[in-house]
């Protein structure tokens, strides 16, 4: 009886609840539809068209036994951290080539690593489910592996994360679902961020002038932008097709690029609030598994499932190169933080620096 | 049991679709205009796009000889590499 009594409130049954969340779904749409007045390359038909570009693979980067997974530069613009599925985590300089740390991890597919800000330590985790940082000591005897923190748990694999503005709080991503904001030094969790339906693969922070959020990307084929402070989702996007493998914010923070397994890049206009651009080709029918812009936010270079990684005009929509030369699947690319050349990774072992 | 969680869930999906329908937003051909105004200020500062030359590029400077091979052919690219930095 009183199962029933609960059950009779009407504005709470399941059924109205599902239908006042059509109603709003539709009303999303149309809002968003009332203010599409022009396509992105339309605005864009006025400026000059680029020329050719010639990049070229300028440094190799040999030392992984397995598929590089993640990479991240330094600040010092020259210094990266990769990690492989054979659970290796190494520092290289990149403008030698040399390796200057190497980190064997207590799991394999170590699927995310970062640089702290300061240069003096990197963050990684994978198939362990945890974060973990290691501060980079100038002594290169010294075992890495005995000074370890344990940041982050998850209750499944750590697929990204990512210091904040300082080194003191690490932002990540998970297969469970969840991305978390949390202290390093006591590894305390300050914030938990859910809405995902399905796993969380990819995070990027927003450029600190434009404030305290970040966009997630997942299999649940949505990318979320969150309020770092509060925990909500402020803004959402379902467009893509398929898993979301990489997100990152265009350079004024009022725009962000996915990429992902149905083949395409998007570009999503924050302030608009919907999807402004595809960048695509009936040519390319593979995954995009991580995507970066230039400094100037003109460039978009999207690493693909196909071993190719394909340089877009973000104004125009247009395809403006193809880089070939790694032997498998590229996997993670990051422009580098002056934009002098950006380092790709990849499942044929090694990391490509292009300029 | 189980009616009482679903509904619980549903509540707060609508609840976040009431606030995401709320938001403000602005016209695509205006936020598109700035998307497209912040590159063309920022054209000049960017290497990629300008293509730094040898001199001021550290990752470009290199040894002797430069090479004409068309970087579309994997393999060629790989020679060029290994003739590149030894």
């Amino acid at each position: 009886m009183a199962a029933q009594e609960v059950a009779a409130q009407p504005s709470d049954t399941l059924a109205t609840l599902k239908t006042e969340s059509e109603t709003l779904k539709t009303k999303l749409e149309e809002e968003r539809a009332k203010l599409h007045d022009v396509e992105l390359h339309q605005v864009a038909e006025k400026i000059e068209a680029l020329g050719q570009f010639v990049m070229k693979t300028r440094r190799t980067l040999k030392g992984h036994g397995n598929k590089v997974l993640c990479m991240d530069w330094c600040k010092d613009k020259r210094r990266i951290v990769s990690s492989s599925q054979d659970g290796k985590v190494i520092v290289w300089d990149a403008f030698t080539t040399n390796k200057e740390h190497a980190v064997t991890m207590p799991c394999t597919w170590v699927m995310a690593c970062a640089y702290a800000p300061s240069g003096c330590a990197v963050a990684c985790g994978g198939l362990d489910n945890k974060c973990s940082v290691y501060p980079l000591s100038l002594d290169k005897n010294e075992n890495l592996a005995a000074k370890k923190k344990s940041v982050a748990m998850h209750t499944n694999y750590l697929s990204a994360c990512c210091f904040t503005n300082s080194d003191m709080q690490i932002l990540t991503s998970s297969g469970d679902g969840t991305c978390a904001l949390w202290d390093v030094e006591s590894g305390q969790m300050l914030q938990s961020f859910h809405g995902h339906a399905a796993d969380v693969l990819c995070l990027d922070l927003a450029p600190s002038e434009t404030g305290n959020t970040f966009v997630s990307g997942g299999c649940d084929k949505k990318a979320c932008v969150w309020d770092m402070r509060t925990g909500q989702c402020v803004q959402s996007f379902e467009t893509h097709e398929s898993d979301i493998n990489s997100v990152r914010y265009y350079p004024s923070g009022d725009a962000f690029a996915s990429g992902s397994d149905d083949a395409t890049c998007r570009l999503y206009d924050l302030r608009a609030d919907r999807e402004v651009a595809i960048y695509s080709k009936e040519s390319i029918i593979f995954g995009a598994s991580s995507v970066d812009f230039s400094l100037s936010g003109r460039l978009l270079f999207g690493g693909y499932n196909d071993y190719t990684i394909n340089v877009w005009d973000v104004l125009k929509g247009t395809r403006v190169s193809i880089l070939f030369g790694h032997e498998n699947r590229v996997s993670t690319l990051r422009v580098s933080p002056d934009g002098t050349a950006f380092c790709s990774g990849s499942w044929d072992h090694t990391l490509r620096i292009w300029a | 049991m189980s009616g009482s969680s679903n509904i619980v869930a549903m509540k707060k999906i609508v609840q976040q679709l009431r606030f995401e329908a709320n938001i403000n937003r602005v016209k695509v051909s205006q936020a598109a205009a700035e998307l497209q105004q912040f590159c063309i200020q920022n054209a000049l500062q960017d290497p990629l796009l300008t293509g730094v030359s040898s001199s001021t590029n550290p990752f470009r400077t290199q040894k002797a000889f430069s090479c004409s091979c068309d970087i579309s052919a994997g393999e060629k690219t790989k020679k060029t590499t290994a003739m590149m930095c030894n």
